[in-house]
């Protein structure tokens, strides 16, 4: 009985360790989402960097390193500017797939999750 | 049955210890990250990072991944340009920034960082080109200027201070610079 217990124990601590926090440099824009009635959204670095190089958005693109420091409006996305230059349902998917994006929890407040350190690029 | 259920205690004990040790901390999935909201249609839709980082080198750090040694090993093939007429910029000098005080001096590598980046992501902002001509500390790279723009937001963090501090005074490395700044290095 007693080694049931320390089981049941060891299962939950082995479930706590399953950590619930965001990748490492996600960002979360959420300057205009909410007050615009959708989801703040998630622009995960991770699976960009995959697939592109920094340089290709934060050179080609136009895309300021400091998060916070780029206002992207919906208008510039769907003109081909910004998350546009991909997401026009050629490379990526295109603008009106709004859910994909916009994922995020309700009252987020903008900025870099996943246990950056810096106080600098956060900064918005 | 208490044979077997110390058996299970015994395996549970090594998935754990692995999981703890070799494995470091976990991804979590989309739907439980917390910055994910668990209702929205995207999840189950968007890739999860435990299934696109698993395959790669791992890190301790950051995302768990080393980025560099995975492009280096061409796990990864990330587009370096959208427009054809780009201009792709790439070097291989390496710069030794003195200034350390107690710590090893950082030996900068220009290879891995403009695989990654373009010349004007650093330059004439961040950095001036002038190797020596800014003044760096490590409070305003805390502070996420400089390095910290970068280090500490989206590439590895501030904790592994030996990967820049790494060159030893007056070491067999130190020496190679001969006395300069700058050094040229053959494409590695």
């Amino acid at each position: 009985m007693k080694w049931r217990t320390v089981l049941l124990v060891l299962l939950a601590w082995f479930a706590i360790t399953v950590p619930a926090h965001a990748e490492y440099a996600d960002v979360v824009l959420n300057r205009l989402s909410e007050k615009s009635g959708m989801r703040p959204v998630v622009f995960p670095h991770w699976f960009h960097r995959i697939r592109f190089r920094c340089k290709v958005c934060h050179s080609e693109l136009g895309f300021k390193m400091r998060a916070g420091s780029n206002i992207v409006q919906m208008n510039d996305i769907i003109n081909g500017k910004f998350c546009g230059m991909c997401h026009n349902g050629q490379v990526a998917w295109s603008a009106d797939r709004c859910d994909l994006c916009h994922s995020g929890k309700r009252g987020l407040p903008s900025g870099i999750y996943g246990g950056s350190e810096t106080g600098g690029p956060g900064r918005w | 049955m208490a044979g077997r259920l110390r058996l299970a205690l015994l395996v549970l004990l090594a998935l754990v210890a692995a999981v703890a040790t070799a494995s470091g901390s976990k991804w979590a999935t989309v739907a439980s990250d917390g910055v994910h909201d668990p209702a929205s249609p995207a999840v189950g839709v968007l890739q999860e990072p435990g299934e696109a980082l698993a395959n790669f080198p791992r890190d301790t750090a950051g995302n768990q991944v080393r980025w560099v040694q995975a492009l280096d090993e061409g796990l990864i093939q990330p587009r370096t340009n959208i427009h054809p007429e780009t201009k792709v910029n790439l070097r291989t000098t390496e710069v030794l920034l003195m200034n350390t005080s107690v710590q090893p001096l950082v030996r900068f590598p220009h290879r891995q960082h403009t695989a990654w980046l373009d010349c004007s992501n650093c330059h004439n902002g961040l950095f001036e080109e002038k190797a020596g001509a800014t003044r760096i500390g490590m409070m305003s790279i805390l502070m996420g200027e400089k390095c910290g723009v970068c280090h500490g937001a989206v590439a590895f963090p501030l904790t592994e201070c030996n990967r820049c501090h790494s060159v030893v005074r007056d070491s067999a490395e130190h020496l190679q610079f001969g006395g300069a700044l700058v050094r040229e290095t053959a494409a590695k």
